[in-house]
């Protein structure tokens, strides 16, 4: 099973038309066109400081590009605060693994489920069945229900990991935009967060930005090179790996290619 | 017995709150009573500094707002009608200005004493919040407000007396002077109303997920912010609950002391107040009221000794607080500091053993058996 680029069949659910970035004259994110079929999954790679984190702020409302819009579900997302984004279906999970080190993983959990998130809900109101059982759900697929009530901050780096991209399914966002999720996990635990990330996609829209080649070898999935603040080339890995651009800006750099 | 060790400590408390006023002089009484008041100034500082991780020097202001709030209110309350406080005399006011008609009810008083300061910390909190002004900034933010506070409260004679304070004990509720020992001896039984009500209102806060919410925005704000939360609409509700709890607590500060005066917004008190809850231990509710306490205790008692010696070892506590228990006198005691201390004078706790494996009949069996093949006395 070789995996394409999607033909855009459908309207697609996330879009960055033109999208530029300057930070006191450094142009981080330079004409980045990129845009996100419903259910896909797609991985995105390219070295150091070609701008995937700031890619990611500015569709997380984080940065405001200088130029450019960023339109998800047909609406511009310009100017609307990060956790109105959030709300609108769009999670992020960071590079490192942030959780709330001094609440349990079931607490963590609890905070993320999808609900109304004003003050007043969360002192008055209390969860119904359904999230709670999302809650335990989510433990178990993320095999935490044995630590559910330790500190989470007591967790292995791993467990830590899952229990963020457990906080973030919590969410039932539209798209996942996942950063780095297997830096620093043992071998059985890439494959089963390969595993869990190929199994999201369909239902979800699952974008994951990683530097392990193997890894997005294993996802099976179209590939977006960004250099320099903009798409180097887009398509399967076998393409990628094989454009002389590629090679040149950044695979060529590394031993197993 | 759950149920005991549930209602023990209140019923603990209640019958302390009885007894004392029996045993203790009326003066000892009366700086009890005035030290627990500053409990609940505390209780918020743990809230939003604790907690939530704002670190204010600026509770002064909402502190010294309710106070004035009653102050105002007592020196209107035991005149005769046409009237006027008689500090206005000394700068020729010949009018009660009309701010202060209000306080002749005691419900607008009464309300006052924490709306006020609520909406005074509500307005100023959202507008630093909003813009994302957080750690020192906001602190240094927050001390910059007091000071103008009290600037302003100083230099306003024909408005509240300025530098000279409204004095409170002089006046009458009921008949009965505010300064009398019977009044005090009320006063004080309010102000333990009050704590408690102000610990259960921190403990409901923090127990479910708001709290969990608050842990959340001092561990890391931006997570919870890409989680679709909007921290600035929760920060901005704690600092105005921490605002009108101080308002409570420098109202009921007031009529124990039997004054208000700007010296309630001075800097140094602001801090103080931080040092309480950072010695009794941050993020532990209870810590907050027995750092007041016993602190403030400790000073009055210091001080009739040795006066001058009191800020060097205030200072020395926070210094000890800081390198050596972060967590505060409670935060220590709940990580198991007693045993510690035990351990190092060389009487260390008994390690866990493991009665399961003592009282099983089939592993004591096996480890006669494990005696019995070593040679005789060659165990190691």
């Amino acid at each position: 099973m070789t995996a394409s680029i999607a033909v855009p069949l459908v309207a697609p659910l996330l879009e960055l038309r033109g999208v530029s970035v300057s930070f006191d004259g450094f142009w981080a994110l330079n004409d980045l066109n990129l845009s996100l079929a419903p259910g896909e999954l797609r991985a995105v790679i390219g070295p150091n400081g070609a701008g995937k984190t700031t890619f990611l702020d500015v569709i997380t409302g984080k940065v405001r590009p200088t130029k450019g819009d960023v339109v998800f579900r047909g609406r511009s997302l310009l100017g609307i605060a990060e956790h109105r984004i959030a709300r609108l279906g769009i999670g992020r999970k960071f590079q490192t693994p942030r959780v709330y080190q001094n609440l349990s993983p079931r607490r963590n959990l609890e905070l993320a489920v999808k609900g109304s998130h004003s003050p007043f809900n969360l002192l008055l109101g209390s969860l119904d069945s359904r999230q709670r059982q999302r809650v335990q759900e989510l433990l178990a697929v993320v095999g935490l229900e044995a630590h559910a009530s330790r500190r989470a901050g007591s967790l292995s780096h791993g467990q830590k990991q899952w229990l963020e991209i457990a906080m973030l399914l919590a969410q039932d966002p539209y798209v996942l935009l996942v950063d780095e999720p297997v830096a620093g996990l043992s071998e059985e635990e890439t494959e089963r967060t390969g595993a869990l990330l190929r199994s999201l996609a369909g239902d979800h829209t699952v974008l994951v930005i990683e530097h392990d080649m193997d890894f997005i070898r294993e996802l099976d999935c179209p590939v977006t090179v960004l250099h320099e603040g903009h798409v180097l080339c887009e398509g399967t890995m076998e393409t990628v790996q094989s454009d002389p651009r590629v090679i040149e800006v950044y695979l060529g750099v590394e031993d197993d290619v | 017995m759950a149920k005991l060790r549930t209602w023990l400590p209140w019923l603990l408390l209640v019958a302390a709150a009885l007894i004392l006023p029996a045993i203790l002089p009326p003066f000892r009484l009366n700086l009890l009573g005035r030290f627990l008041s500053l409990g609940i100034v505390a209780l918020g500082i743990d809230l939003i500094w604790g907690f939530t991780g704002m670190l204010s020097l600026g509770q002064g202001i909402f502190f010294a707002l309710g106070g004035y709030a009653i102050g105002m209110h007592l020196q209107l309350l035991s005149l005769a009608p046409g009237e006027l406080p008689e500090f206005f005399g000394l700068y020729g006011v010949k009018q009660l200005p009309v701010f202060w008609q209000p306080f002749q009810s005691f419900v607008f008083t009464g309300l006052c004493v924490w709306v006020l300061p609520a909406l005074v910390a509500g307005v100023l909190g959202y507008l630093v919040f909003r813009n994302r002004i957080k750690g020192v900034y906001f602190s240094i933010l927050t001390q910059a407000a007091l000071l103008v506070f009290f600037n302003f409260f100083n230099g306003q004679q024909k408005l509240i007396n300025g530098t000279n304070g409204l004095k409170t004990d002089t006046a009458r509720i009921f008949g009965e002077l505010v300064g009398s020992d019977a009044m005090q001896r009320n006063l004080f039984w309010l102000t333990v109303v009050f704590v408690m009500a102000a610990w259960l209102l921190c403990r409901w806060l923090t127990r479910g997920r708001f709290g969990d919410a608050l842990i959340a925005i001092r561990d890391d704000e931006p997570r919870l912010r890409f989680t679709g939360y909007n921290p600035t609409a929760y920060k901005t509700l704690v600092f105005a609950i921490a605002g009108a709890m101080a308002g409570v607590s420098g109202a009921l500060y007031t009529v124990q002391s039997g004054i208000v005066s700007p010296q309630y917004m001075a800097v140094p008190f602001s801090i103080e107040m931080v040092i309480w809850v950072a010695v009794g231990g941050r993020g532990t509710l209870i810590g907050a009221v027995l750092g007041a306490v016993l602190i403030n205790y400790a000073k009055s008692l210091v001080s009739e000794q040795l006066p001058e010696t009191w800020l060097f070892i205030q200072g020395g506590l926070f210094l000890l607080v800081v390198t050596a228990l972060p967590d505060g006198l409670v935060g220590w005691w709940r990580q198991g500091g007693p045993r510690h201390i035990k351990a190092m004078v060389g009487w260390p706790a008994l390690a866990p053993t493991y009665p399961g494996l003592d009282l099983d009949p089939a592993a004591q069996a096996e480890r006669q058996a494990f005696r019995s093949d070593l040679p005789p006395g060659g165990a190691p």
